[in-house]
């Protein structure tokens, strides 16, 4: 697949920019002066070992955390990101790792959750919401069908969907996916691939989180190595071999310097 | 319930017994047939426990069961808060002695205070006086949301410091006095034999109750048929309407055939001129206003719990807090008005409780925070947060106040009637851990 990957046009604005990022926890540097940047169309992967600070630059961007210093650029426009809601008016998504979920609630209000349908008297409007969960779902998972359940009742795989779901339904133009494919089996592992590609064709940009390689060289088109919180490099997948990317992981090396 | 109706798999509904299938049917919830269940079991164990030792069944009496409802209101109407704030994994010990301050707030409003710039027995004091009461309360249960949500002090530990606070605070307030008599239209809200709406009223509001149940069986099956949901099977509907609405009627029978006591009725005969006939005068209770308040209470938080964002958004929190701030729900915001409204309900508790009583008294509420909190545990709220219905509390609060109305009828002291309460509160949680466990 790799090879069938086309050429990312780079000469416009970036879809998101975001410069010399700092956040630190009580004295500890999570993120040091990183920049990571994202075209549209693009999927650039974010590498490094747990605890590198993949997730906080991601969550920075997510709203979930206010960085200490820094700035963000979405469509070259300065980006005032604060809290969660923020980053959803950028048409920011996030999968998050831990799905971020509430385990009582069933697909559609989980789906909805911060974003409900309501009727003109300002109830929620929970049939309109189980039909448009039903259109997406049938989408992405069409094995679906558990949608009175609470996800406390769901496999890993069809959480995982809900969680997908709820990213891609809302029009995201920059999609944060953080290990999607972790949770998964073979099979379930195989669509989100598809998911991605198709997105990508769609010209959504996607920062993607992983910690497989081969994931990494099949799916992105440039790789941003995180190692202690610092930036290790950023390179065209097509140009580095596993290895070199195995070498900015742990040696925390650019393959240019050999 | 192992239900596997939903995953998708060949169906097979062949296998299920009847009951199963009625209640996948009804889409009644478990919990609820199995509340009533132990409701009735209770209800009928004290009447012919009565009966045969006692040589009277006293429970299963218009008197009683009237005189029941009235006496669950003020724990019923906190119970309906207290499940928001156990939703969202929080406590709140501090209900009883703010109820306490409340009542001795609105107290001094309406004897010290108001007497003096409007007159005594003015129109307008009774209102003024519930207002100052809510706002009061609100206010408290705001501060409280505060310490916890912006400072980060635990819930326990904030409500803990409540509880012994606003006792304090009331006794200042009121120098240690009762303070008495309330205006007397205040104490219709403690539902005496004025307190309460009589015959007529009664009916208008059950056929409105019937009207309402009906509309909303019609409504919901319109509803799924737009969006194209399975439908319940028509005589499933059928089924809840007519229960429903038999309930409804019978209630209303029952709260109408309690009649007003031959003194009541004889003084108001003279106040009226009104001849008594030699068969006597019959002049019905109806509903309590007390009672009336509860289920308004109950109805609208049941509706803000299932149909409004703020209802969705304390499941949300009480299911995963995490995930509800990274959706975008400003869970400290929430957390303010969660106990704004819990103490706007502890306010709207004090004036019932006050009225009932006739006076403000500092110890009034004493321990309602452990009966409330135990009618929201009975009624299947969880401590570990986000589980839990308003009805389920009210039902609790019923079980709570049945269990004690029940044993001092048959003559229980009261050391047995705490070990009983206790007891089954325990029982309760057990009971509803293994129904959990099962329909997992």
């Amino acid at each position: 697949m790799s090879t069938a990957k086309t050429p990312i046009d780079r000469s416009g604005t970036p879809l998101v920019d975001m410069r010399d990022i700092c956040i630190s926890f009580g004295g500890v540097h999570a993120v040091d002066h990183v920049s990571v940047d994202l075209y549209p169309g693009e999927v650039v992967g974010l590498l490094g070992h747990n605890g590198a600070g993949k997730s906080t630059l991601i969550k920075i961007l997510s709203g979930a955390y206010a960085m200490d210093s820094g700035e963000i650029y979405v469509d070259g426009e300065k980006a005032i990101i604060n809290n969660p809601r923020d980053a959803r008016s950028y048409n920011i998504e996030t999968i998050y790792q831990t799905l971020a979920l509430a385990d009582n609630l069933d697909a559609a209000s989980n789906l909805f959750l911060g974003r409900e349908l309501v009727s003109p008297i300002g109830f929620v409007n929970d049939d309109a919401m189980e039909a448009e969960t039903r259109k997406i779902m049938a989408r992405l998972n069409p094995n679906f069908k558990k949608f009175k359940d609470p996800v406390s009742a769901l496999s890993g795989g069809q959480r995982q969907s809900v969680a997908i779901a709820r990213a891609v339904y809302f029009n995201a133009r920059i999609l944060i996916m953080d290990e999607p494919t972790a949770a998964l089996g073979p099979h379930e592992t195989q669509m989100v691939s598809e998911l991605i590609t198709q997105l990508k064709a769609e010209g959504i940009g996607i920062f993607l989180i992983s910690h497989d390689i081969h994931d990494v060289m099949e799916l992105c088109d440039r790789a941003s190595v995180m190692k202690n919180g610092q930036l290790v490099g950023t390179v065209d997948v097509d140009d580095v071999t596993d290895d070199d990317l195995l070498g900015m992981i742990i040696l925390g090396k650019h393959p240019g310097e050999g | 319930m192992t239900d596997t109706s939903n995953t998708g798999g060949p169906a097979a509904p062949a296998q299920k017994g009847p009951v199963a299938r009625f209640i996948q049917a009804t889409e009644l919830d478990t919990r609820l047939l199995g509340m009533l269940g132990a409701l009735a079991l209770i209800w009928v164990g004290f009447h012919v426990y009565g009966a045969v030792v006692n040589g009277f069944g006293a429970f299963l009496t218009p008197r009683n069961l009237w005189n029941l409802s009235v006496q669950t209101s003020s724990i019923g109407i906190m119970a309906c808060g207290m499940v928001l704030v156990i939703v969202t994994r929080h406590i709140d010990l501090s209900v009883g002695s703010v109820l306490g301050f409340c009542a001795i707030i609105m107290g001094v409003t309406q004897v010290w205070l108001l007497p003096q710039l409007l007159g005594l027995e003015h129109w307008a004091i009774w209102i003024i006086t519930v207002i100052v009461g809510l706002i009061t309360g609100t206010l408290i249960g705001a501060f409280h949301g505060y310490l916890i949500a912006y400072l980060s002090i635990p819930a326990f530990i904030v409500t803990l410091g409540g509880l012994l606070a606003w006792r304090g605070a009331g006794f200042l307030v009121a120098r240690g006095e009762t303070i008495s008599p309330v205006d007397s239209t205040f104490r219709l809200l403690g539902g005496t034999a004025d307190g309460a709406i009589g015959a007529t009223g009664s009916w208008i509001l059950g056929l409105i109750g019937v009207a309402a149940v009906i509309a909303s069986v019609v409504l919901g099956r319109r509803q799924r048929v737009t969006h194209g949901f399975a439908l319940r099977p028509v005589w499933a509907d059928w089924f809840i309407g007519i229960v429903g609405s038999a309930a409804l009627v019978g209630a209303v029978m029952l709260v109408n055939s309690y009649y007003w006591p031959r003194g009541i009725v004889r003084r108001y005969a003279e106040d009226n001129g009104i001849e008594i006939p030699p068969e006597g005068l019959f002049i019905s209770y109806g509903f309590a206003i007390p009672v009336l308040i509860l289920v308004a209470v109950g109805i609208i938080m049941s509706l803000v719990m299932s149909r409004t964002r703020f209802g969705r958004y304390v499941y949300a929190i009480g299911g995963n807090p995490e995930a509800a701030s990274l959706a975008g729900i400003n869970t400290k915001w929430m957390t303010v008005k969660i106990f704004a409204l819990m103490g706007f309900l502890a306010g709207l508790s004090a004036a019932v409780a006050s009225a009932r009583l006739g006076s403000a008294t500092n110890a009034l509420g004493t321990l309602d925070e452990l009966y409330v909190i135990a009618a929201a545990v009975i009624g299947g709220t969880s401590l570990a947060g986000g589980v839990g219905t308003i009805y389920g509390a009210i039902l609790g609060a019923v079980v709570m106040q049945s269990l004690q109305t029940g044993m001092v009828l048959i003559g229980f002291d009261a050391a047995i009637q705490q070990i009983v309460v206790g007891s089954v509160l325990v029982l309760a949680v057990y009971l509803d851990n293994l129904y959990r466990r099962a329909s997992k």
